[in-house]
């Protein structure tokens, strides 16, 4: 019966149904020879789920066989329960392994661990009262059992850090037992003291260390002496500089540790393997957050992994440009993103990267104009698989364009979309997301300027109604733009004619199977019947961006309700008061006049964006997404200044409702490290700012020199190209090497006076161009504060030439706080009548925020914290409100909106 | 956590498998076949792990033989890469330079092996000792049921002479 078992296995294993053996292999489990009971738990651990028939005549076997006095036996059984038991069978043998805990054998009391760590993934309530048993076997003689421990625990710490800051002292007393080889030899593998552990611990260290900075100075001494002990010639030894890596990034940040983890990168990124460079690029993902300018030395390797021919490492590399994406450098990293998702036909790849372009483009256009580009290559590719709302995002930029006070570029950035959209119209198969874009900006503003007559366009609508005949809302979208080209056309006092195909088209959908469609048809009919009067009133020119006031009461009702009532109609009572006798007919009649007013109102709800001004966002909403974003629109509105100086700050209001749902997740995530506070900014200033920027610039101008030169031979120009677009000066600075740093001369501060020499001085005279305005805007929003720009300064430290930092510094204390600006310039002079080399260091160190806000006085610190309170709430309120307004379309007819919406 | 452990030949066939998270039936010889075309197509150089469907699958070749786990997306790769080494170790050291045919006939102790090396999709012993104790223990007891029975069945035939 053994033999036949372990067949079926084989048997099932490859593919094949063999449910027949499942009840022979339950029952074996019932046998007393040990040998055919543990045949039996195999063959039954992989053949059954959890949630299988059976389990239920199991349950009682592995009771009796965790009684057991053999311990292999309870082992088996112990097996069997990791797999097995599902939620509602818990309780039925949790007393038995929490004795087990306490069990003389060793490997048991593992298991029984391990079985308790499965419990808490499936039904966490259900263990919770056993937490202390897991700190006690942290404890435990066996160091199997102690590092069985570390896996639920991790658990438990990643739901609740705080809970356990007391074990901190522990885990990093541990730690240095086991890199001190007090293990037994028997956990050495590849002459590494228990590296299994290590990494295990080293995690849950990054856990509990994460913005705590009373707990990281804990971990400092016993991590770095990690790094110093790791060898890393072997592969556990990179697993676990590599943990270290992950651990220093994530805790309290040490300047000691960053540099030993920079070191670690760098080897790990010029080494030949590919398994190395992955975990290189990853590793600088992580660091990249913590500390920018480290990926400046690495440039060409990261450019070397994404031109790879490897597609995981490829991928890898995406996901770090993404992370490190800046407004300079947007365009080249979307421009390869879109490349690459093209030229990959994994759905599911293509859906993240798809939505990461549209994230990014949302974040850090540099134009409108770009961003419609964008945003057409992406649906054009990836249509189908963008979520809906980018669309809607998208047909509410293009309404609402720049801002108010520019109605000439508003209607170029429109004439020129709908340009563009009539050519993309004569491919042959589009998205349907896409399509709806199309019919509605058609529709909305396709005759706005008066370039395309309304025959052609309507002409394209139609076709586009029939070669998609089988898309409801595409047609919905189509008809719908149909009749507001034709009122558009009516309210200008023109004549219609409606063309044959067009005319065919309404007959089709006045007797379609979808009422929605159908609906539509009517309605267009009944516009086109009306005097240009009346139609200009229900549709008038471009009013997709007006609020429109819903009466939720149906007031305009009351006349002929009183009128019903005294005619002798019952009056209306509310469902929760209706007890069953009702007036149909009388409700009937209401339903009817709903129905008729949101026919003619139905030009509104098009566009879901924009329903009535709900003033009130959902408290719930705001509380939960505590995620700070004044300082993320700032991106955004720099490029109102580039192209138009003199405007207004009022005008960038009404501009940060557009993208902030792309932006808030992106700055959530960036955020997290030093949790913003005061106390915290100061420290990392010292970090981050003077002796960082002091001792590693000149170092790493210097290795970059060599390492750059010693590359130079065989680095084709478009890649230098590249990484000059992507990492923004520094390759400006190689060029420049051999005259010095003479970008630091005083004369050419302003940016402006700089004469594109290259090609590559174009990309990066681009960066220089678009920075000021970055730094500009912070003054805007929150005049006083300086704190917020922060870090977008840091943003810049990695990207710029020392000289821009500087003269965007100017700018901007000039704009900002006009005492600031004398202090700079005052010190700016005296470090000119240094030598040019040191010259460039100290200005380089002055150029950091930190420097500045210590020019500024720290008093701006305090400042700064009190005027973000109501910024920030603000800030909140709007988001939630374009949330809001963005995902739920708060409407009276909901159907209609599912019908549109899909 | 890992997912699931499989191990697949050069020719796309199934060795072993055992699952960590509930895949039915069919979604077990899909993950199957998706897997070995993406692995088995992999360039000799490139690195060892493969993105699918929002997990990492960390694989190693050895001889003809794919060892592949699948890992969550912000586990540490490495560490999964000699977790397999880790396991083929103490193959290695079971049978004796360890090949395929060994895991062909004797599956279910590799079984055994995994299930004392990896349990509930965690490490959940590192020593090789240990794992070797353990199942030198079960080893000996599977011994002893042996002779029993065939010194019972030996009664029983001189019995009934």
């Amino acid at each position: 019966m053994k033999e036949y078992i372990i067949r079926l296995v084989y048997v099932e294993m490859l593919g094949h149904d063999a449910s027949f053996g499942y009840i022979h292999a339950v029952k074996m489990i019932h046998d007393d020879s040990l040998l055919v009971k543990r045949t039996g738990y195999l063959a039954v651990t992989l053949f059954l789920n959890e949630d299988h028939d059976l389990i239920i005549l199991i349950v009682n076997t592995i009771q009796k066989d965790l009684k057991s006095d053999n311990y292999l036996v309870v082992c088996a059984a112990l097996n069997a329960v990791c797999k097995l038991i599902n939620e509602e069978t818990i309780p039925a043998v949790l007393p038995q392994i929490v004795e087990l805990l306490a069990h003389p054998k060793e490997a048991v009391r593992k298991k029984a661990i391990m079985a308790l760590h499965r419990f808490y993934q499936k039904s966490s309530s259900s263990v919770s009262h056993l937490v202390s048993n897991f700190r006690k076997r942290l404890c435990d003689n066996d160091p199997g059992v102690m590092g069985a421990t570390l896996c639920p625990l991790f658990d438990l710490i990643t739901n609740d850090v705080n809970s356990y800051k007391d074990l901190v002292i522990s885990f990093v007393s541990i730690l240095k037992q086991v890199a001190e080889r007090r293990l037994p030899k028997a956990y050495d593998y590849h002459q590494m003291p228990a590296p299994f552990i290590q990494i295990k611990l080293l995690k849950i260290l990054a856990l509990l260390g994460s913005s705590d900075k009373q707990a990281s100075e804990n971990m400092y001494t016993v991590v770095g002496d990690i790094f110093r002990k790791c060898d890393s010639s072997s592969n556990i030894g990179n697993a676990v500089l590599y943990e270290c890596i992950c651990c220093v990034s994530s805790i309290y940040p040490n300047h000691k540790l960053l540099e030993s983890a920079a070191d670690a990168i760098s080897r790990f990124l010029k080494s030949d393997s590919h398994n190395l460079k992955y975990m290189g690029i990853d590793a600088l993902g992580r660091l990249i957050k913590i500390s920018p300018e480290i990926a400046e030395q690495h440039q060409l390797a990261v450019i070397d992994c994404l031109e790879d021919p490897d597609d995981t490492l490829k991928r890898k590399t995406f996901e770090l440009l993404y992370k490190m994406t800046k407004s300079t450098n947007v365009e080249v990293i979307v421009d390869r993103m879109i490349d690459y998702m093209n030229s990959i036909n994994d759905n599911h790849y293509k859906t993240e990267i798809a939505s990461r372009c549209v994230e990014l483009a949302e974040q850090f256009a540099p134009s409108n104009q770009w961003f419609i580009q964008t945003m057409n290559k992406v649906f054009e590719h990836a249509g189908d698989l963008v979520n809906i709302k980018v669309a809607h995002n998208l047909m509410r930029l293009i309404a609402e364009g720049f801002g108010e006070d520019d109605d000439t570029a508003d209607s170029q950035l429109r004439s020129s979309a709908v340009e563009s959209y009539l050519h993309i119209l004569g491919e042959p198969k589009l998205p349907s997301v896409f399509l709806q874009v199309i019919c509605w900006v058609l529709g909305e503003y396709g005759t706005a300027d008066g370039k395309y007559s309304a025959s052609y366009i309507t002409g394209k609508l139609c076709d586009v109604a029939e070669a998609y005949s089988n898309d409801e809302t595409v047609k919905a979208y189509a008809v719908t733009a149909l009749m507001k080209i034709y009122a558009f056309e009516i309210a200008a006092g023109r004549k219609v004619d409606m063309l044959p195909e067009c005319h065919s088209l309404m007959e089709e959908f006045l007797a379609s199977h979808s009422t929605d469609l159908q609906q539509r048809a009517y309605e267009l009919q009944a516009v086109i019947g009306l005097d240009a009067h009346a139609v200009e009133s229900i549709l008038p020119s471009d009013a997709s961006c007006e609020d429109i006031e819903v009466d939720k009461a149906l007031s305009f009702l009351n006349d002929y309700i009183q009128e019903s009532i005294e005619k002798g109609a019952q009056p209306y009572i509310p469902e929760s008061e209706r007890t069953g006798m009702l007036n149909i007919s009388n409700f009937r009649n209401q339903d009817h006049h709903e129905a008729s007013s949101h026919g003619l109102r139905f030009e509104a709800y098009e566009l879901p964006k924009q329903t009535v001004q709900a003033r009130i966002p959902p408290a719930s909403l705001a509380s939960t997404e505590l995620v700070p974003v004044p300082e993320a629109m700032y991106p955004r509105e720099s490029y109102q200044t580039t192209t138009v100086p003199s405007v207004s700050s009022d005008a960038a209001s009404t501009e940060l409702k557009l993208r902030l749902d792309g932006v808030q997740k992106r700055w959530g995530r960036q955020t997290h490290f030093p949790s913003t506070s005061t106390s915290n900014s100061t420290s990392l200033k010292t970090v981050n700012g003077i002796t960082q920027v002091d001792g590693s610039n000149t170092a790493n101008s210097r290795t970059r020199e060599t390492y750059d030169s010693r590359k130079q031979v065989e680095i084709s120009p478009e890649k230098q190209k590249l990484a000059a677009s992507l990492f923004g000066g520094p390759s400006k600075t190689e060029k420049k090497s051999a005259t010095g740093h003479k970008s630091s001369k005083p004369s050419s501060h302003m940016v402006k006076s700089h004469a594109p020499k290259s090609s590559m001085e174009v990309a990066s005279e681009k960066t220089s161009v678009q920075q000021p305005p970055d730094l500009l805007d912070f003054g805007e929003p929150t005049v006083k504060s300086t704190a917020p720009s922060l870090d977008p300064f840091k943003d810049l430290e990695g990207l710029l030439e020392p000289t821009t930092q500087v003269s965007s510094a100017v700018n901007h204390s000039s704009t900002a706080a006009v005492t600031k600006s004398p202090d700079i310039m005052g010190l700016y002079t005296e470090t000119t009548a240094g030598a040019h080399h040191k010259d460039s260091d100290i200005l380089s160190g002055l150029s950091k925020p930190p420097m500045t806000n210590m020019v500024g006085g720290t008093t701006t610190m305090q400042v700064a914290q009190s005027s973000k309170g109501p910024n920030l709430k603000d800030s909140l309120e709007k988001d939630a409100l374009v949330r809001q307004i963005g995902v739920t379309p708060s409407s009276q007819n909901p159907n209609l909106f599912k019908d549109i919406l899909g | 956590m890992i997912h699931f452990v499989l191990l697949i030949s050069r020719q796309g066939k199934v060795r072993l498998t055992k699952w960590y998270s509930p895949y039915s039936q069919k979604e077990r010889t899909k993950v199957i076949r998706e897997l070995g075309g993406v692995i088995l197509n992999r360039g000799p150089k490139l690195c060892n792990f493969v993105d699918w469907r929002g997990f990492k699958v960390v694989y190693k070749r050895y001889a003809s033989l794919y060892f592949c786990m699948c890992i969550d997306q912000d586990d540490n790769e490495l560490e999964v890469l000699e977790i397999i080494h880790h396991f083929v170790e103490i193959l290695d050291r079971y049978f004796g330079s360890v090949c395929e045919l060994d895991l062909i006939f004797n599956f279910h102790k590799a079984y055994y092996i995994l299930d004392e090396l990896l349990l509930a999709g965690e490490l959940q012993e590192s020593s090789k000792k240990t794992v070797a104790r353990l199942i030198a223990a079960q080893d000996s007891l599977v011994e002893t049921a042996k002779e029993q029975a065939s010194s019972i069945s030996n009664i029983i035939a001189q019995a009934t002479k």
